[in-house]
């Protein structure tokens, strides 16, 4: 039985499709309407409000936290600055991708880290000999993530002290309605975008200053449907779809390496001894089993072979995260698809696939798999580089436009 | 439509003996015995059921002990039942249907409680009250636990490998077990030889930190055996809780509607479909032989039926020294079935109550109480109680485990009222005095249960209407287990494949030509599995009839 995040009293009040899913044990709202396109126009046109308190937190404290988390992590640490965050990946001693998060580095020593699992256990084991303390904070906080071109100047109203210049991927001590909380600039939606961190017990008025400030902005509140589908956009993997955790696979080939998922640019190799260092060292010169690839569906062909039974073409509103057979140009199976939705602001049907090596240049042509009126057909696609949608205001800062 | 219970029975009243040869009798209706007379009755044969009890079932039997209380006097949760069995005799057709169990609860003494739930994430908040690390660990033991028993799983559905055999056949099977071995992660391998040797308690040291988890998970590997937790080799039986399946899911728990009895009487009906015979109030005195081949049996009054084959669904030992005689047996073989281990440990409470048992640590009729109840605080609680044992005492503080069939079942007892079975461990069947003192104790013991559930249920006393309580001696002397072992000897690692019940006779054939075992004394073992049947069957029809 799920149990209810810190902000439920608020999103259960606004959900009126009742359209609700579990999330890591949580109620969380997949979407508030029938339909998550509102939603989802909000992430890409206004803003859209979700909260992301599901998400595993740990606070990692003590004398050698850094250390500590420089040997878990496949990325160096110990490069990270005071009030940066990272996003980056662990892997067990083969090398076998555990789960993929972010890391904020508030002090010299105190660090939090987000997951997609629970990952108590795992940092545990390592943490033997290191003076560290971690923390499961999962349920004390509550978090929430401001997504969408108006998301500074929402916070910016609501905030004590003026976000505005808070960079890409660094965070900042501040208030809200009074109450603490943390500002990372960070978002699973490849947009500008923010994520606030606050005590649970201060989520609701933290919630209220929020919506209060983005009332003019066309601030909505939004759930996982429309999320997932921004995601896609983005190219960005998630835990249990688009690969799975070591420690939950039966066999050893439904693992992946972050070389394969696309994550080998978090893998800093030359440095002291992290886990998985060794194997993923002889992986990186051996080269992935596979790689991840972003496929454009070809839309034209798609048209042609619904207007071939006199239908316009038929797509999902939704993202999709199923197995879909992709096909090298000569019709062998050279890889699949575990997730896909149709951009509807790119106007583009795309997929996150899984390929051989030698099919995952920019441009190769593909074929992938679709129903069209209960018979399996095969259209072209492209494979091409992720994010598909990667708008400058994600990265940029008002900064940047006075240096220029 | 399903044919009634009273149905299954109305043939038996017929002429017993009859001067017709029938291809197979068989001795016991046990569910066993009753999946082996459908399988032979499907192709054809004419099989005979004799069952010495007025209800058929053996100890997977649902009997009204109490006027409107419907109780599985003895075994009482399925889980291992083979699913080919179900769709091979089509068991849903004639009745039968799983509820399954969604929790496991453990009280404390101290006022909290662990549940364990279908629900992953439920599960992981209510173990990381006891220890954070451990309810992380555990998802991972049940994925490891998994990857092993689908290691073992293969040999609970074929006959028993035999590693001194030369025949191709025999090589063959075991080269293929060894291949599906090989194909394994080797750290596996590794944790599959931890298995088979260490303890229960040891084994579970290795993975998990909190005794409030080990404690209900470390029963599992003693059930039905007169071992403890600490006891080298029980480990492996934790394995047996994850092989269990219900339809396809791993490691799920359930019970009949109707009770445990429902099982054998939609075995029953199976075989009745299929032209069985089945009786009733029909106890065998003896098993007749000619030659060294089983030619009939002897019953109780006297008469003689003849028989092609006799298939013996009671215990090894009951079967070759009670009803055949040890003088048909050489006596290598006599001393092996001697030196078959059976030594009862449990014992059986079954309560009839006015009201649903409210725990003090976790008030309220809610889900919790839906799935089994065990009474196991700890490590140190149940070796303890093993130690009362081993010196010919049942246990002060036993463990327990029960379940509320009542609450999801309404069949079974009358409205507003509940059934609570309970299965105590430990009642050694060598009780200080001798076996045949128990009688004298029962009364003593059934309290001690009461008492110790009381502590968790403090108006448990009040609500009782009814008590009903089997004694290992009780359970021999009404349902002819032998020293009161629930699974027709213990199952413990030297005891169990082609050990089982003795070295060279595994396959479900005996010394006397013609006599055949389907019980829960041969390969895979007891657990209400009805493979024993099902393999016997196809041993019996390989032999020819």
């Amino acid at each position: 039985m799920p149990v209810p995040s810190p902000f439920h009293e608020r999103t259960a009040a606004l959900c009126h499709s009742l359209f609700w899913k579990d999330w890591s044990g949580y109620h969380a709202v997949r979407s508030y309407d029938t339909c998550h396109s509102r939603e989802y126009m909000a992430f890409r046109h206004t803003a859209g409000v979700i909260d992301v308190s599901p998400l595993f937190k740990y606070e990692v404290s003590g004398p050698d936290a850094t250390r500590f988390l420089s040997l878990v992590i496949a990325k160096d640490i110990s490069r990270l600055r005071q009030g940066q965050v990272t996003y980056c990946c662990w892997c067990d001693e083969k090398g076998k991708l555990m789960d993929d998060g972010t890391v904020t580095r508030f002090e010299e020593n105190r660090y939090r880290v987000t997951a997609a699992e629970p990952s108590l256990h795992w940092f545990h084991r390592y943490s033997r000999g290191f003076r560290v303390e971690i923390e499961d904070s999962t349920a004390r906080f509550g978090a929430l993530a401001i997504q969408g071109p108006a998301a500074r100047q929402i916070l910016q109203e609501s905030c004590a002290e003026d976000p505005g210049a808070l960079k890409f991927f660094w965070s900042m001590e501040n208030r809200i309605d009074d109450r603490p909380v943390v500002i990372t600039r960070t978002g699973y939606t490849g947009d500008l975008g923010y994520e606030v961190w606050c005590a649970a017990t201060d989520a609701l008025p933290v919630w209220d200053g929020i919506m209060a400030a983005g009332a003019g902005s066309g601030l909505q509140p939004a759930g996982l449907d429309a999320l997932d589908v921004t995601r896609v956009e983005a190219g960005f993997i998630m835990n249990g779809v688009d690969y799975v955790s070591a420690n939950h696979c039966m066999i050893e080939s439904r693992m992946s390496t972050p070389y394969e998922i696309g994550l080998g640019w978090t893998v800093n190799l030359d440095r002291d001894p992290f886990i998985g260092q060794a194997a993923l060292r002889r992986e990186k010169e051996r080269g992935p089993r596979r790689h991840l690839v972003g496929l454009d569906i070809d839309w034209v062909e798609t048209e042609n072979l619904y207007a071939a039974h006199n239908l316009p073409p038929e797509v999902g509103i939704a993202a999709w995260r199923c197995d879909v057979p992709v096909f090298s140009h000569d019709g062998r199976q050279i890889g699949y698809a575990t997730s896909g939705s149709w951009s509807p602001i790119l106007k583009k049907n795309l997929a996150l696939a899984h390929v051989q090596p030698g099919y995952h240049e920019p441009g190769t042509l593909l074929k992938f798999e679709i129903m069209v009126e209960h018979e399996r057909k095969q259209v072209k696609a492209t494979v091409c580089r992720t994010p598909f949608f990667n708008p400058e205001r994600k990265r940029k800062s008002p900064h940047d436009h006075a240096r220029r | 439509m399903i044919m009634p219970d009273a149905e299954v029975y109305s043939s038996i009243k017929k002429d017993p003996a009859g001067s017709e040869t029938w291809d197979a009798v068989i001795i016991g209706g046990g569910h066993n015995g009753l999946v082996c007379a459908a399988y032979l009755a499907k192709v054809g044969r004419r099989v005979l059921v004799l069952e010495r009890r007025p209800v058929l079932g053996g100890a997977a039997v649902t009997e009204e002990v109490f006027p409107g209380f419907h109780f599985s006097v003895c075994s009482y949760v399925v889980s291992l039942f083979r699913p080919q069995i179900i769709r091979d005799l089509e068991l849903a057709r004639h009745g039968l249907e799983i509820i399954p169990l969604d929790c496991s609860f453990l009280p404390l003494p101290d006022g909290r409680s662990l549940a364990r739930w279908g629900d992953g994430h439920r599960t992981r908040r209510e173990i990381a009250r006891f220890s954070a690390r451990d309810a992380e660990v555990y998802p991972e033991f049940g994925m490891a636990m998994t990857r092993l028993s689908r290691m073992v799983k293969a040999i609970i559905d074929q006959p028993a490998p035999e590693p001194a055999s030369v025949r191709p056949k025999d090589m063959l099977q075991l080269l293929r077990l060894g291949n599906n071995l090989r194909q394994n992660d080797p750290d596996d391998l590794y944790l599959l030889s931890k298995l088979l040797t260490m303890s229960a308690a040891d084994f579970l040291d290795e993975w998990f930190e909190s005794d409030v988890l080990k404690g209900p998970m470390s029963v599992s590997g003693i059930i039905g055996t007169f071992l403890g937790v600490r006891s080298p080799g029980t480990a492996y039986v934790l394995l047996h809780h994850y092989m269990g399946e219900i339809d396809g899911a791993f490691r799920s728990w359930g019970f009949a509607r109707g009770g445990t009895g429902q099982i054998s009487l939609a075995c029953a009906r199976a075989a009745k479909s299929f032209g069985a015979e089945i009786r009733t109030e029909a106890g065998i005195q003896k098993i007749l032989t000619k030659n060294g081949r089983a030619t009939g049996i002897v019953l109780d009054n006297g008469d003689e039926i003849h028989a092609k084959n006799v298939i013996s669904n009671i215990d090894p030992r009951a079967t070759f020294l009670g009803l055949v005689g040890r003088d048909q047996f050489d006596d290598e073989f006599v001393t092996a079935m001697e030196r078959y281990k059976y030594r009862g440990s449990s014992g059986k409470v079954n309560l009839a109550v006015d009201r649903i048992p409210e725990f003090s640590c976790r008030p309220g009729a809610g889900p919790h109480l839906q799935g089994d109840i065990a009474i196991a605080p700890g490590i140190q609680y149940l070796e303890k109680a093993y130690d009362e044992a081993k010196y010919g005492s049942f246990s002060k503080r036993p463990y327990i485990n029960m379940v509320i069939p009542s609450m999801s079942d309404q069949s079974v007892a009358p409205p507003g009222k509940h059934i609570i079975s309970m299965f105590v461990q430990y009642a050694p069947y060598h009780i200080k005095g001798g076996a045949h003192t128990w009688p004298e104790h029962r009364e003593a013991f059934g309290d001690t249960v009461v008492d110790t559930l009381a502590e968790y249920c403090p108006g448990l006393r009040d609500s009782i209407l009814h008590r009903q309580v089997l004694t290992p001696w009780d359970l021999e002397q009404d349902f002819g287990l032998t020293e009161g072992n629930i699974f027709h000897g213990e199952l413990s690692m030297e005891q169990m494949l082609f050990l089982r019940p003795a070295s060279g006779w595994a396959r479900y054939s005996t010394p006397i030509r013609k006599l055949w075992l389907c019980g829960s004394g041969t390969h895979p073992g007891g657990g209400v599995m009805g493979a024993p049947g099902q393999l016997a069957a196809e041993a019996v029809l390989k032999g020819g009839i």
